[in-house]
């Protein structure tokens, strides 16, 4: 769905005509460059060198749980207070306040899904410089410098992560403002600076925008001044960060030297650019380190505004701290060095420590949770647009999609549906009979998404403004009444979905009694969320309205997390906790990846997005959100015929797999390009069915142990420095590498197949290629260049029904890819496809597939779990295979029959016939 | 209750492998025509020849023939395909991954055999419904062909009519020829230097001009306004003129402003004549003053743009009468003129929201029923339908411009009906709408009814 659009009431014109200027671009000059936002000028121009902070050792308190330590700035006086923890799971966690603010800061709520468990710390040694704690595990320690403060996190001899050593460390404290009011504490008025590079007060303050800075036409009151944060991180021996989405930029972070640094504040940006730092949607504050030698993680806890600064001594610059004279190397020593600014709140930092890329997954799903297990059909095709026009229109398409034997799960409806913007509500019109519309698709066993946005149209005679005013649950403005801003609708309010009792409020409105039309394979979509107002500040809200008692400013990226959180609370509630929700968001932040997928927003139909639709799922796959997609097609302009073409071959291998088009685009359903498009179409969604038993696995793990579904190579190649920077390519799993064609009229990929010693199969032709190379394949339109890991063995579903769930019965095969050691290993994971019995009554079926010495056999991983299934095994396909003289299936019951078999010489592939043995039993082939 | 009785029956005549009825015969999805490739209990060979296999892995829930032919009764074949015989309705192939999917594709319900879901047999009810549509249908064509008959020979008619209005014109050509070589005397009079000869030069070419006048047919040089002026406002805008590709002096498809406004200036001395000529008829005539002050403002302009009509050819005012004429004679109403009578005709269809307005080969547009200007949903483009039935779809296109889209462009789909009616009008895509139009002129000669229904029933 749209940023700004012409059917907006006359009030709009004239903002429009300013801010749309015709141009095909984003108009950078609606949002801010660090230069323009006061806090951000005022941190950067604090450059690094010796920090003005000290720790004071005689405060130093250790106990079963934390050290805490208070620090000083010895130019204010401002006192700190340093908490430090270790955590379970190779952690450590970092958080500084004032040790007396003014009021309160605000700390994060609702993203750590436990306070998370310590383990002690000791104290291993002690001086006026410092003290040296034990991390346990690894001869890992910390050291805590005291004059300067700073903190290294060591490994044997080697430092791992040192915070402050550039003298980053910056704390704005709370103050009263001096041109208005006596200071009450005369100690203030000596200061003269601060860490901040605080100027003196009166005009300079103004100027400095530390009580009020102006954007544009916006006035942002700060009634609590100057309130930022920073603090710098340095990374020996790192010269790959990752991570901090969502930007629409390259997978490996560049540095910000020279330019803005990579900005972190949830907005509608409409037509957004590529290849920038600028902020877009959605806000994850966690940054991955990877190296040969180590992988690790910063999980930077602040929901206000953050922008992150990233450089790099192998971008020609030499920051190496020098104090700590075991130091090893020379200082042509690879090192990044990270700085983090945030405009209120506190430092709460997490350092995940790996080492593997497995590891920082589990410790960030350890803390902030893992991926929601969508509902099966929810990883299968989804067919949007800006607008399905009414009940005859989302009859035509889906009967469209039948005539033309594409699958698909899912029919969107955008905004358009809604009385006059009224959500939850239907168009009486275009839409007269919602349940007959849905039940029609309930015959067809496919579903429905609409659209339900955080805007509440403000109108006297709407249920759900009347409501929400009434119980007080709408955001404020800094003068106590309803916050009210621009939007689809007009003027609206904005719920407070920061406030418990209103995300209560908001989950009960699924109730099917309460929300009218809606039935059981109804889902929703929250767009809008970041949040959007048209005629707010950046297009988002002001930051001194009020939730609660605090500002937008302190918990900004918060809010869409929330829209979303209640939501999928009401998808829940609605079936009495029985049917596991599917909630699309546009905006997130950390934690998102527990309530649903999440897409890239509006991008647009072009080459260039295309592209970048893999390093943005990439990104966010790396911190927790593996439901990720980009709309199919792009969602601005309209596609050739061949980059749809294309855009649908790469979706079908992305996780969130949904096509979506603006409102002023011309119709673009699979099948108005011709027989030879849609064919084309046709065979990538298919494969898409085929491979959803595997994509089904994948998303199992990533909600049981925080593993991302589509993963950068280097994920899986840890050595390998030739994947550190790929991103034009991906893996699902471990086990499936595709590189999609993103190029106009290509003749041809060049595809890195990872892994020395390891083979690769193409999964359409079967043919066997070596790993550690760069291989040339030749495409044609139809090509979607995918391999299989030799090693590994992937169900498949090779009976393609009009919909995910008319699959639901049917028979697997297996596809065996021999590694060279004639070795393989998979997995198969079966449940309802719908409810949380999985999870609650352990009804899953979850089985170890493996082949070695020439059998092949599945035995139950989870024991203590139970599940039927009709489903059997239909065809067992062994590549790089030699021929048998025969192959005998054995079953539990310990029968012994013969399976006939064909064997492909040319491409080494044997296909045995009919096992026809039940999915979920113990079986074993052995070939002799 | 029958559906369950006849799978029973089905299931017990497979198993007993008895032939109590002609279906039960072949395998589960093999239509009668290929039942001969299906003899049981002999080798079945893959219908592609492919590979043979033994009798009993036909429908056997295994895929082994390439072109799925050996499971025409199971899913197991991603190409197969399942026939229903649908007894009471007509028969149909689908795609065999809609056998035992839960849904009901068969109206005799034989694709769902093993789901679990309840079908039930529709096949006479479709069957019954399809018939008294057809015979609806059957009736509606029948009496459209009729009054398309009638169409045909109406058009034929004002064909001949047009043509000889045209021959007409086209005389007077020569008389007209001289009549202009009299006002250029008269203009060039006008060049006199001395007022009175001026005067009396203005004099006697309001005389002319008067006589030129009189000797046009009136309602042609409406008519010729008219068709200039698309919105009906009484004024010619360059859109306008724009619209009129006939005007277009490079042939290139389009009029430019640049061709416009040349082609105003240039033709202004008659394209002003025949517009101000028709308030002028029941005008009193002018005092001497105002009179004077006009006659100045004629004479600037002659002196202003050092034209006079050169000759005929370049008098647009007869152009346009006889081009348009000719325009309608050269027109493609059809192969039998058939839709010549909509021509200058327009019919409206109100929603809830627009008054919807086709001209047909003229325009359609779009008007707000609650106050708000006309939008001009398209103009004529040119007959559209597929290569079989070209005239059964208009395209109208250039409509006005949409906000970071196309212009806006309307497909017309004709159907037969006796009457000429907008039945539906819907924008399935941004500034693309869709008009559904019913007119006889579309009405093709009607089978036989029984030939219409016997086509439709195999058993």
């Amino acid at each position: 769905m749209a940023a700004f659009i012409v059917r907006m009431g006359p009030l709009l014109v004239l903002w429009l005509a300013v801010f749309l200027s015709g141009t095909w671009a984003v108009d950078r000059g609606n949002f801010k460059t660090c230069d323009q936002c006061a806090f951000c000028k005022r941190q950067r121009a604090l450059k690094p060198g010796q920090s003005l902070y000290r720790a004071l050792l005689e405060t130093l308190e250790l106990t079963n749980t934390k050290l805490t330590l208070q620090l000083i700035n010895d130019n204010n006086k401002v006192r700190l207070l340093l908490e430090l923890y270790r955590l379970q799971g190779n952690m450590t966690r970092v958080k500084i306040n004032e040790l007396k603010p003014l009021k309160p800061r605000f700390e994060v709520p609702d993203v750590l899904i436990n306070d998370p468990p310590t383990e002690p710390l000791s104290l291993l040694s002690q001086d006026e410089n410092g003290v040296v704690l034990s991390l346990g595990a690894d001869s890992q320690r910390l050291i805590v410098s005291a004059k300067p403060f700073r903190l290294d996190i060591m490994e044997g001899r080697e430092v791992l992560l040192s915070l402050n050593s550039r003298g980053l460390l910056a704390f704005e404290h709370l103050r009263i403002r001096k041109d208005t009011q006596v200071d009450p504490e005369g100690a203030e008025k000596k200061e003269e600076t601060d860490a901040a590079n605080e100027p003196a007060e009166g005009e300079t303050a103004k100027e400095d925008g530390m009580w009020e800075e102006t954007f544009k036409s916006h006035t942002d009151n700060k009634p609590n001044g100057p309130s930022s944060i920073s603090l710098d991180f340095s990374l020996p021996g790192v010269e790959h960060v990752y991570g901090i989405p969502e930007h629409a930029d390259s997978l490996k972070l560049k540095t910000t030297d020279g330019g803005d640094p990579y900005r972190l504040f949830n907005l509608d940006v409409f037509q957004y650019e590529l290849f920038n730092p600028m902020a877009l949607y959605g806000a994850i504050p966690v940054m991955l380190s990877h190296s040969a030698q180590r992988t690790m993680g910063i999980f930077w806890l602040n929901a206000a505004e953050t922008w992150v600064d990233i450089s790099s001594n192998t971008a020609g610059k030499t920051v190496l701290g020098q104090m700590l004279d075991y130091v090893q190397g020379s200082s042509e020593t690879p090192q990044t060095d990270v700085r983090w600014i945030s405009e209120s709140g506190i430092i709460d930092v997490f350092i995940m420590l790996g080492p593997t890329p497995t590891d920082v997954f589990s410790q960030y799903a350890s803390l902030t949770g893992t991926q929601a297990f969508p509902p099966l059909s929810a990883l299968a095709y989804h067919q949007c647009r800006w607008n399905y026009n009414d009940q005859e229109d989302v009859a035509a398409v889906d009967q469209g999609f039948d005539e033309h034997d594409i699958p698909y799960d899912f029919i969107w409806l955008d905004i358009e549906h809604t009385d006059g913007k009224r959500y939850f509500t239907w168009d009486p019109h275009k839409f007269p009979q919602p349940k007959d519309m849905l039940q029609g698709l309930i015959d067809k066993r496919r579903k429905m998404v609409a659209i339900v946005d955080p805007h509440i149209k403000v109108d006297s005679s709407y249920k759900i403004h009347n409501e929400i005013r009434s119980k007080g649950f709408y955001v404020k403005n800094k003068d106590g009444g309803d916050y009210e801003g621009w939007c689809w609708p007009g003027n609206s309010g904005y719920p407070d979905f920061t406030n418990p009792e209103m995300r209560a409020w908001w989950a009960s409105m699924f109730a099917y009694d309460q929300y009218e039309g809606s039935m059981e394979n109804m889902y929703t979509w929250n767009d809008m969320n970041e949040p959007s107002v048209f005629n707010g500040p950046e297009v988002t809200m002001h930051k001194d309205a009020l939730h609660g008692t605090w500002e937008n400013r302190d918990l900004h990226n918060l809010y869409g997390l929330y829209v979303q959180m209640a939501t999928a609370e009401g998808l829940i509630e609605r079936s009495g906790g029985v049917e596991r929700p599917f909630v699309l968001t546009r905006a997130f932040f950390a934690g998102s990846q527990r309530y649903g997928a999440v897409w890239t927003g509006d991008n647009t139909a072009d080459w260039d997005h295309l592209k970048i639709s893999i390093p943005m799922c990439l990104s966010l796959g790396l911190v927790g959100v593996s439901f990720c997609g980009a709309d199919v097609g792009g969602f601005f302009k309209s596609p050739s015929t061949e980059l749809l073409v294309r855009w649908y071959q790469t979706g079908a291998y992305q996780p969130f797999f949904r096509a979506h088009a603006h409102l002023d685009t011309p119709r673009r359903e699979p099948w108005l390009f011709g027989p030879e498009n849609t064919a084309l179409i046709r065979e990538a969604v298919r494969q898409r069915y085929a491979l959803l038993p595997y994509w089904y696995q994948l998303f199992y793990h990533a909600h049981h142990s925080g593993q991302p579904v589509m993963r950068p190579l280097w994920v899986e190649y840890t050595q390998d420095t030739a994947t550190f920077s790929v991103d034009d390519q991906f893996l699902l799993g471990r086990d499936l590498l595709v590189h999609p064609v993103t190029e106009e009229g290509a003749k041809g990929v060049t595809a890195y197949l990872p892994g020395k010693g390891e083979v690769w199969f193409d999964v359409h032709t079967f043919q066997k290629h070596n790993g550690a190379q760069n291989l040339y394949i030749p495409v044609t339109i139809s090509s979607i260049p995918v391999f299989q890991r030799g090693g590994s063995i992937i169900p498949r579903k090779a009976r393609v029904r009009r919909s995910s769930s008319c699959m639901e019965h049917d028979p697997y095969t297996l596809f065996v890819a021999l590694s060279p050691k004639r070795f393989a290993q998979g997995e198969l994971y079966i449940d309802d496809g719908h409810t949380f019995n999985f999870d609650k009554q352990k009804q899953f079926i979850h089985r170890r597939l493996s082949f070695a010495n020439n059998a092949l056999s599945s035995r139950n991983l989870a024991p203590g779990s139970q599940f039927i299934t009709p489903s059997w095994i239909e065809k067992i396909v062994i590549l790089g295979a030699s021929k048998p003289s025969k192959a005998t299936l054995k079953t539990p019951d310990g029968k012994e029959s013969l399976l006939e078999f064909e064997f492909d010489a040319s491409m080494s592939v044997l296909t045995l016939r009919k096992p026809g043995v039940n999915a979920g039993v113990d079986w074993t082939v052995v070939l002799q | 209750m029958s559906c369950a009785l006849l799978l029973l029956l089905m299931s017990l005549a497979l198993a007993m492998g008895t032939g109590a009825a002609v279906e039960i015969q072949r395998p589960r999805g093999v239509p009668l025509s290929s039942e001969q490739f299906y003899e049981e209990n002999k080798p079945f060979t893959c219908l592609d020849g492919s590979s043979t296999i033994p009798f009993d892995r036909i429908n056997d829930d295994y895929c082994d023939c390439r072109d799925g032919s050996d499971e025409p009764g199971t899913a197991a074949c991603p190409n197969g395909s399942f026939h229903c015989t649908n007894a009471g309705f007509r028969p149909a192939f689908i795609p065999s991954s809609r056998i035992n999917d839960g849904i009901c594709d068969c109206c005799d319900t034989t694709d769902e055999y093993n789901s679990g879901a309840t079908c039930q047999n529709t096949c006479r009810e479709m069957g019954r419904k399809e018939r008294e549509s057809l015979q609806i249908m059957a009736e509606i064509t029948k009496e459209g062909f009729m009054l398309k008959q009638q169409l045909i020979h109406e058009a034929k008619r004002g064909q001949e009519d047009k043509q000889g209005k045209l021959t007409e014109l086209q005389g007077s050509k020569k008389g007209l020829e001289e009549k202009v070589e009299a006002l250029r005397t008269v203009k060039e009079t006008a060049e006199d230097p001395e007022k009175e000869a001026k005067e009396r030069h203005l004099k006697s070419w309001e005389e002319q001009k008067e006589l030129i006048r009189m000797e046009k047919d009136k309602t042609r040089m409406a008519e010729a306004f008219l068709e200039l002026d698309d919105d009906a406002d009484g004024y010619v805008s360059v859109a306008e003129l724009q619209s009129h590709l006939e005007l277009d002096p490079d042939s290139d498809g389009s009029l430019t402003e640049t061709e416009t406004q040349v082609r105003c200036l240039s033709s202004s001395s008659t394209l002003f004549l025949p517009l101000k000529a028709d308030d002028e008829v029941s005008m009193p005539p002018y005092d001497t003053e105002t009179q004077s002050l006009i006659d100045g403002a004629y004479s600037h302009l002659f002196y202003n743009l050092g034209l006079v009509p050169q000759s005929l050819i370049c008098d647009p005012e007869f152009i346009w009468i006889c081009r348009n004429l000719e325009k309608e004679i050269g027109f493609d109403f059809g192969p039998s003129a058939e839709f010549a009578y909509l021509y200058s005709q327009c019919y409206e269809l109100s929603t809830s929201e627009y008054i919807y307005r086709l001209c047909p080969f003229n325009r359609v547009s779009q008007k707000p029923k609650f106050g708000g200007s006309e939008t001009n949903l398209g103009l004529w483009g040119q007959w559209a339908g597929p290569e079989d039935s070209l005239y059964s779809v208009m395209k109208y296109d250039h409509g006005q411009g949409c906000w970071q889209g196309p212009n806006r462009s309307t497909t017309v789909k004709l159907t037969c009906g006796k009457e000429t009616v907008v039945t539906s009008t819907s924008e399935p895509s941004r500034c693309e709408y869709l008009m559904e139009f019913t007119t006889p002129a579309v009405c093709q000669e009607p089978a036989s009814l029984d030939e219409v229904l016997q086509g439709h029933t195999e058993l």
